[in-house]
């Protein structure tokens, strides 16, 4: 039995009734590192002695009868996520050495249930690209092929799961970060209600729309890990008092009755593939089969979604970013002696390409006489499409959708494209203009043997509408069983 | 032409809450550098703000106390600036939004008139680090102590007309916040700063000239001569028909100037925005009716109950009123003495002026209430004479015992035994042959003599009344 394949579920079972141990999952998920992860190439930082306690200590706490659904399960974390002791790099030279002297809200979840952490995962420089070849470090490599990207900016996260070096992996979503990738290398993705998790140790990118989400090889175990991260955080402001249902409990559900909304807007849309297209129609098709019925739905906003985005997100991650200043921990630029020189020099050679655009885009759209040209228009057009979504959420249960227009890139094809880039998040970031939830479920291959995914919206709350979903589509269907050739 | 300066007041208050606006770290004062701290008000990646709501119910109590509107939300937004004391980048203070708004402050004028100034708006905000410059090395180091401590600002309407205006209001305003116990005002050592709009424009004239801000204001005497300072500047360039350029000024105290900081042009763009980690401020009118029943009596409202229930003149009811300790004072005063403008008299001419002259403020007092108001009674009762009462106050001031016991081991009990004084009496008559014969000559004026010769024979302790009636008798009118 090669134990790195298991999903979380089977895993938990075998080590529920001790035919494996945690130390011996854990070995297994270091090996399929160590062998190959030279050419996936998603791992930033290893942390393979501290897994191995950990596997320990899940160990003895199964002996001792305490087990939950992650003790003793090798997990991998975005190098977005804090972690106390542990380097959280963002990507970003200019957090190269940052060591946290805490950890993120989600971290102590994960080790409260003696969960095991092999290491931290690549992403394109503070979640800002969607192929992360803007990472600062090195580029991640698509396991089912690996000239192509495995998307961004959690691809690292995307990369690990699909390629069987961890059993599950956190990624963060601000405008599909965790769903695109999760499209591009056939896991599932889910991007939770805005508030649902806390994000105090997530390093913000865009505050308002940033969310920390889990990548799996199977729906029960996106399940599994929404369960072990979402709650009520008093430590963050924006995360919701809403007690957390039982999201295992939903799962068997039928679909019979189920309205599934099509919006109009979003199969119209130019640069959407042929083979994306055909394949989330089949996909529909399938859950029509399953007893769902499809409505037409209009989401009238939608062109506009990209550039509302491009807007608040540069914006809120211009002020986020001003922290990195060289003056108190991170990359500090000692040739200058000069303060407003060694803010520049630090601020230049430690953030890379992509952030420096965006950080400049943003501080112009918050300018004086700017502000309201630009960033008062994109706030009035996020309420517009979250308006939207309520009004088609009257007509339907869930909205079906292409995760990304295309499957994964070729390395290199986008880098000197920016604006097909951020064109590429046209379906996923409404979701985090309006603070839904979204989940990315495999549901066929290109030609070229690329993964392709099926999103699925629900509306404020409705990730049990989602799973459920979701579930019944993978039990009905055969993608998430193909294994990537490497 | 007569000019007519125009000054709004923007006052930065810290307030007393015991931990920070949006942490849970200590804000007291003095600690070694860096020690209060946390990865929150360190700025560190991933931290989140979580506002205390200590700070907004000692806001809501100056928003009451001011007479604002509070309006049903309020928003916190980013100030965004890169500065080494600022480990975000960006301070969080509210910009559109405010708590409070639309408030006023009655002060007194010197005629004894009253006057009305506007409070625009009072809003929250977290304080910035220090930086500690080395004198002998190209060094700063960086203390985030004070960082997050929380801060109130309270924005006056360009309502003054003067210097002495500005520093009454001040004043006022820094009376109000210890009274109701949200901070001390300390303006020297920070705790109290201000920032003053200056323009100057002509008599009579409803438009506004251009204002200069003038900062670094760190004491109440240089707030207005920097006022003063800056009307004559500005009174000076019109007069030259020269134009006052917008601009931020320096206070140097040293030079007693302002002095050029920085142009409109040079201006900070702040880049203001809602703050996504914090969601927007709910006050429920339950909120402010608690906050409303627990304020105490205001300096004004108790100043117009001390004039209506003690029937006390509105200058003494002013004074009485400065601060809440005061009025306390006065009022622990009455209960054992209930002689209303006896007491004030005394308070505000014997304790004051001891007070002022030793630097001490009310707290520090060293005569109990109880204890002056029982000093007066005796005085009242007439076992004690007016200059006696004067030895006593001095006596207990410096030992702290109460009157009775200093007036018995002194054996200072005034003489009222007729027998006595008129022994005394007589005895002075007999050693002043010649003033006897030049008083009955018609030189009245001896009788101060005569008195003065018997209160010295008694140590000042006979009842001077009682003196002057009996020497007219025996000596004849």
């Amino acid at each position: 039995m090669q134990l790195h394949t298991l999903t979380i579920s089977e895993a938990h079972d075998l080590l529920k009734r001790k035919k494996i141990t945690s130390v011996e999952l854990t070995r297994a998920v270091v090996d399929r590192i160590e062998a190959v992860e030279p050419k996936v190439l998603a791992f930033l930082t290893r942390t393979f002695e501290d897994a191995l306690e950990q596997a320990n200590a899940a160990d003895k706490a199964i002996a001792a009868g305490k087990i939950t659904p992650l003790t003793g399960i090798p997990l991998g974390i975005k190098d977005l996520i804090c972690t106390d002791g542990i380097r959280t790099t963002c990507g970003s030279h200019i957090l190269e050495d940052f060591i946290p002297p805490f950890d993120a809200f989600v971290m102590r979840k994960l080790k409260a249930q003696n969960a095991v952490i092999a290491g931290k995962l690549n992403m394109d420089e503070f979640a800002m690209g969607s192929t992360n070849e803007h990472s600062a470090f090195q580029v991640t490599h698509n396991p089912w092929g690996l000239e192509h990207s495995p998307g961004g900016s959690s691809g690292g996260s995307a990369a690990a799961v699909a390629a069987d070096m961890c059993l599950g992996a956190l990624g963060s979503d601000t405008g599909g970060s965790v769903r695109q990738p999760a499209s591009h290398c056939g896991v599932v993705g889910l991007k939770p209600t805005y508030g649902r998790v806390s994000r105090f140790g997530l390093v913000a990118f865009a505050s308002s729309l940033d969310q920390i989400g889990p990548l799996s090889k199977t729906v029960t175990d996106s399940a599994i890990l929404l369960q072990a991260i979402a709650g009520h955080d008093e430590a963050d402001s924006t995360s919701v008092p809403n007690g957390v249902p039982n999201y295992s409990a939903c799962l068997g559900r039928d679909l019979k009755g189920l309205r599934i909304g099509l919006p109009k807007e979003y199969f119209d849309i130019e640069g959407l593939d042929p083979q994306v297209a055909s394949a989330v129609k089949k996909a529909i098709d399938t859950l029509s089969g399953l007893g769902a019925q499809t409505v037409e739905v209009t989401l009238p906003h939608t062109e506009y979604g990209v550039a509302a985005y491009y807007i608040i997100a540069p914006s809120e991650a211009s002020s986020n970013l001003a922290r990195y200043d060289g003056v108190k921990y991170g990359l500090r630029d000692k040739q200058k002696t000069e303060l407003l020189e060694m803010y520049r020099g630090s601020r230049s050679q430690g953030f890379g390409p992509e952030v420096q655009r965006r950080i400049l885009i943003g501080t112009y759209c918050l300018s004086a006489g700017y502000y309201d040209a630009y960033y008062g228009k994109a706030s009035q057009i996020r309420t517009l499409i979250a308006r939207d979504f309520e009004q088609a959420f009257q007509k339907c249960d869930v909205i079906a959708a292409p995760a990304a227009p295309t499957p994964a890139t070729a390395l290199g094809e986008s880098l000197d494209d920016p604006l097909a880039m951020y064109l590429s998040d046209v379906f996923t970031l409404p979701a985090n203009l309006a603070g839904i939830p979204g989940i990315s479920v495999p549901c066929g291959f290109s030609d070229k043997g690329l993964p392709i995914g099926l999103q699925l919206l629900g509306g404020h709350f409705a990730e049990e509408t989602l799973f459920k979903t979701a579930y019944q589509f993978e039990q009905a269907t055969e993608f998430h069983k193909k294994r990537p050739p490497l | 032409m007569e000019f007519e300066p125009v000054i709004g007041l923007e006052v930065h208050a810290q307030l007393n809450t015991s931990t920070k606006i949006f942490c849970a770290c200590s804000t007291r004062f003095g600690a070694e550098p860096n020690t209060h701290v946390c990865p929150v008000c360190l700025g560190m990646p991933g931290s989140l703000p979580v506002l205390n709501k200590k700070v907004v119910e000692y806001t809501l109590r100056m928003a009451l106390a001011t007479n604002c509107d509070i309006p049903p939300q309020s928003r916190f937004a980013r100030k965004n600036y890169f500065y080494p004391d600022l480990p975000k980048g960006y301070q969080i203070s509210q910009y559109e939004l405010p708590i409070a708004i639309n408030g006023h402050l009655d002060i007194d004028m010197q005629d004894g008139s009253s006057k009305r100034i506007g409070i625009t708006r009072i809003h929250m905000e977290e304080d910035a680090g220090k930086l500690i410059h080395d004198g002998s090395l190209p060094v700063s180091h960086v203390d985030l102590n004070r960082t997050g401590v929380p801060l109130m600002e309270i924005v006056s309407e360009p309502d003054l007309r003067s210097a002495a205006e500005a520093g009454v209001y001040l004043r006022n305003l820094r009376a109000i916040i210890r009274w109701i116990g949200i901070g001390d005002g300390n303006m020297e050592e920070g705790s109290f700063r201000c920032d003053a709009n200056i323009s100057i424009r002509p008599k009579g004239s409803d438009t506004f000239g251009t204002r200069t801000e003038t900062k670094n204001l760190n004491s109440f005497k240089n707030v207005e001569k920097a006022i003063r300072y800056e009307i004559a500047r500005q009174t000076e360039i019109l007069l030259d028909t020269g134009q006052v350029v917008q601009e931020t000024r320096l206070w140097n105290p040293g030079k007693g100037v302002t002095e050029s900081m920085r142009s409109k042009e040079q201006a900070h763009d702040y880049r203001y925005f809602p703050d996504p980690d914090l969601l927007p401020l709910v006050i429920e009118k339950k909120w402010i009716s608690a906050v409303q029943k627990d304020l105490p009596e205001l300096p004004s409202q108790r100043r117009e109950r001390f004039v209506t229930e003690m029937a006390i003149p509105d200058y003494d009811a002013g004074v009485l009123t400065s601060s809440r300790e005061l009025a306390d004072y006065y009022e622990s005063c009455l209960k054992t003495f209930n002689q209303p403008k006896h007491v004030s008299n005394w308070i505000m001419g014997s304790l004051l002026g001891l007070l002022n002259a030793e630097g001490k403020s009310i707290e520090d007092c060293p005569i109990a209430p109880k204890d002056l108001a029982q000093l007066l009674k005796l005085l009242d009762e007439g076992a004690i004479s007016g200059k006696i009462a004067k030895t006593v106050f001095e006596e207990m001031s410096s030992t702290g015992k109460p009157p009775k016991q200093i007036v018995e081991e002194k054996g200072l009990v005034q003489v009222s035994d007729t027998s006595i004084i008129e022994k005394e009496i007589d005895a002075v008559i007999a050693a002043n042959p010649n003033e006897v014969e030049r008083y009955k000559d018609g030189q009245k004026k001896l009788i101060g003599f005569f008195v003065g010769q018997v209160m010295r024979a008694t140590k000042g302790k006979a009842n001077p009344k009682m003196v002057n009636e009996l020497l007219m008798k025996k000596l004849g009118t």
